[in-house]
């Protein structure tokens, strides 16, 4: 069925590079103008997320939060129709103590109310430092991993190319993270590696088939239309499974409410990378590592 | 029709279903819930040098014993404290009900000393027995009980300043400073000043525990409200209706029959990977949630790989049954290979992970691990009863469009005609790419009509490769056609060759 809408994904590989190229532009380029929204398991700080018993305004919150230095905190009401007072609050600060964050909250109980804790956080700036040192090692130690279980059942072509394709994956995740200006906390670091283990699974299915193909090819079938083959064998699979995952994941983002729509997000873009990368890179990259053509 | 296997068939689909339908429920909430499900804090402590105390070994071991006893006084069901690394504390309190109170708590050094107007220490924490708020007259005070030694040694200061003013203080604040107005011997005495009796409860906890042997800081606090804990739940389920049924409806608009093998086994793997993380003891978190969400997405892929290879081997005009077991022996290295990746990306988020990560990697790595097994087993023995049962041969069922049923009680395996290449694109690839060695001989022998002898079990380009006014075209033809193949049509193929 598939079979109608046949193209050589070889042949055309400077289209589909050049598609991922554009995009890792626009990111990078977005990561390094806009740089990311890193939430406070990075960069340390404190969020209180209250809902008071009588409405308060953000001026109210403001003036206790000045009168513990904390004037420059971040305070958003939580409603939906503009009004300036409501119910539930959230503050954000900088990196404060927490015996500090604890006073603040009893100032504001004093002096505003009531309220019941939603929601708090308060991480040391030395714990955020060191989420991102093992955020870093975490990636790094898969793709490491990876590189050496690819090695021992495929070769170390196969390797490279796959890493690459994760590379190109983690990277557009990261780019789409930078361009909205989307928070990143610690499951974050949990999407990217799922999207780490999901990307690689597509590559391997895909890098299976030409592994196949190369035991079977006949003499006269040139490299390219074999990893041809490959793919277009493979392509239902690739759709359905993408499908299903996606549609997994989207029912996560738009009904798993607000505390895990960053981290669906995250996978979200992951696994379309993934599927891209795996369906339209990987293959033609092996080609190439190899020393051939497109078309060899 | 054989009875016996759609009876066997049935059995296993029933059992499956009738246990999801009873037992998923109780199941899944009888798994431990995480705080961001439940409504808790989470606090990591890190014990600090100060001047006079500096953080060994022994002094975290003893502190964690000390934040345990407190932890214990405040009743909740299932707190964890855990020590982390060289100098980190980790607390973990469910469902408390003061966070701001019992987080205050942990970390108070509660250091007693009893002072002499000279502000000599005569006594510390250490020589109390016992520490009990009480309510006196209306107000609220911490009554005190001192060890033999302890009760000696207060009687001793209390002898000595009749009339003078003693204090005492905790953590360098003064609690009360009374006037001793006689020698006090019977090893008890009274803290008042608590503005009420839950302060005092809290300062006798405080006491009974023990003062710590080293400074420590709150590093990382994480309170869920109750609220928000519940919300997080009702929407997670709703995700998961939703995000299982779709799933569902895709297996079985696309394979058929076998789409209804796929769900029931993966309704088992749902239930088994409830179990296993029950008797793990494993904690469910809210990306845990979206784990089990994804890895049913993903558990859908060894069912595909295997059913895609299902087909293809029905393409090529195998049998069912025989499709069914090549596709079964081909698709596991698929699924073993590319699991296994799925599985090292897992093993290092729980390496590296803390809390809600964990469980996350937890629920990731098993998903994998049984959605393999449940592909793997239940829906080969499943389909093999279906297959076998002889209840319908029809491609259609197995998610085959366009293949011509096969017969399995013939003898003769027909050669299904190859309709899927589109020849003619094929060709001009051919054509326009630099040909290597071999092909480029291919052609040469090709054309000046040196027949090599094909190899029969690749016959698809076959065709392509020739010129179209090959004048070996039609010995070659009969070269290549299987000898026992009376059935086949062979006029088709010649047809088309012309027809370029």
């Amino acid at each position: 069925m598939l079979e109608k809408f046949r193209f050589s994904i070889v042949k055309n590989y400077k289209i589909f590079f050049a598609i991922s190229i554009i995009f890792l532009c626009i990111g990078f380029g977005s990561m390094f103008v806009r740089g990311f929204n890193l939430g406070i398991d990075f960069t340390g700080g404190s969020i209180m997320d209250l809902k008071f018993a009588k409405q308060v305004s953000v001026a109210e919150i403001r003036d206790v939060m000045k009168e513990h230095d904390l004037g420059n905190s971040i305070i958003q009401l939580e409603n939906s129709d503009g009004a300036t007072t409501a119910q539930g609050a959230i503050i954000r600060t900088g990196v404060i103590d927490d015996a500090k964050r604890r006073e603040v909250m009893g100032d504001l109980k004093a002096k505003l109310g009531e309220f019941d804790i939603q929601r708090v956080e308060n991480v040391g700036a030395t714990v955020g430092g060191e989420l991102i040192q093992q955020a870093c090692l975490a990636i790094v130690l898969s793709w490491f991993l990876m590189v050496a279980y690819i090695t021992m059942r495929f070769e170390f072509r196969f390797a490279i190319a796959a890493i690459i394709a994760l590379i190109i994956d983690v990277s557009v995740t990261l780019s789409w993270f930078s361009l909205f200006h989307m928070e990143m906390d610690s499951s974050f670091v949990a999407a990217l590696l799922t999207v780490v283990g999901y990307s690689i699974n597509g590559t391997i299915v895909i890098f299976d088939r030409i592994r196949e193909g190369l035991a079977t090819r006949r003499r006269n079938e040139s490299l390219s239309d074999m990893i041809d083959n490959a793919i277009w064998s493979t392509m239902g699979r690739s759709i359905y499974t993408s499908g299903t995952s996606l549609f997994a994941v989207v029912s996560i983002f738009l009904f798993g409410g607000e505390t895990i729509r960053n981290f669906a997000f995250a996978m979200m873009v992951g696994f379309s990378s993934g599927v891209y990368t795996s369906t339209f890179l990987a293959g033609p990259m092996w080609l190439f590592l190899r020393g051939k053509k497109a078309g060899e | 029709m054989r009875w016996n296997e759609i009876g066997k068939f049935l059995i296993i689909a029933f059992a499956i279903i009738g246990g999801f339908c009873v037992y998923i429920s109780p199941l899944a909430s009888s798994i431990k819930q995480g705080l961001d499900l439940q409504g808790g804090t989470h606090v990591v402590l890190q014990a600090v040098d100060t001047p006079e105390q500096k953080v060994d070994d022994d002094a975290v071991n003893r502190s964690v014993k000390i934040i345990e006893r407190r932890v214990n006084e405040l009743g909740l069901t299932e707190p964890v404290i855990q020590r982390q690394g060289k100098d980190r504390i980790i607390v973990e309190l469910p469902g408390v009900k003061d966070p701001e109170k019992a987080i205050g708590m942990l970390g108070r050094t509660a250091m007693l000393q009893f002072k002499d107007m000279t502000g000599k220490v005569v006594m510390t924490g250490n020589d109390l027995k016992d520490a009990r708020a009480a309510v006196q007259n209306g107000a609220a005070v911490v009554s005190l009980e001192f060890s033999s030694e302890g009760g000696k040694k207060f009687a001793e200061l209390t002898s000595r300043n009749i009339g003078k003013q003693i204090a005492i203080e905790l953590d360098g604040q003064t609690l009360t400073a009374p006037v001793v107005q006689e020698a006090i011997t019977g090893g008890r005495a009274q803290i008042s000043g608590q503005r009420n009796v839950d302060e005092a409860e809290h300062l006798a906890i405080l006491l009974r525990s023990g003062s710590l042997p080293v400074k420590i800081e709150v590093m990382e606090n994480r309170t869920v409200g109750p609220t928000l804990g519940q919300d997080s739940k009702d929407k997670s389920v709703k995700a998961f209706a939703i995000g299982i049924s779709g799933v569902f409806l895709f297996m079985l608009v696309f394979y058929r029959l076998a789409g209804v093998v796929a769900d029931i086994a993966l309704l088992l793997y749902v239930m088994l990977l409830l179990v296993v993380m029950r008797y793990l003891g494993a904690t469910l978190t809210l990306p845990g949630i979206a784990g089990i969400i994804l890895s049913i997405g993903m558990a859908v892929d060894a069912n595909v790989l295997i059913f895609e290879r299902f087909k293809e081997e029905m393409i090529k005009g195998k049998t069912i049954r025989s499709a069914m077991d090549s596709g079964f022996s081909r698709a596991i290295i698929t699924i073993l290979d590319s699991n296994t990746t799925t599985l090292m990306a897992a093993g290092v988020l729980f390496y590296l992970g803390t809390g809600p990560i964990k469980g996350f990697a937890v629920t990731l790595a098993l998903g994998t691990l049984l959605s393999m097994f449940t592909a793997i087993t239940v829906t080969k023995f499943m389909l093999h009863f279906l297959v076998y049962s002889g209840f319908t041969n029809k491609p259609f069922w197995y998610g085959c469009y366009g293949v011509e049923p096969v017969d399995t009680s013939a003898p003769v395996i027909k050669k299904p005609v190859k309709k899927e290449e589109p020849k003619t694109e094929v060709k001009e690839d051919i054509q326009e790419e630099p040909m290597d060695e071999e092909a480029k001989l291919a052609e040469l022998k090709a054309k000046f009509a040196i027949k090599t002898p094909d190899d029969p079990a690749k016959p698809t380009k076959k065709y392509d490769i020739k010129p179209p006014a090959d004048p070996a075209k039609p010995t070659k033809k009969f070269d290549i056609k299987p000898p026992a193949d009376p059935a086949r049509p062979t006029a088709k193929p010649a047809d088309k060759e012309v027809n370029k």
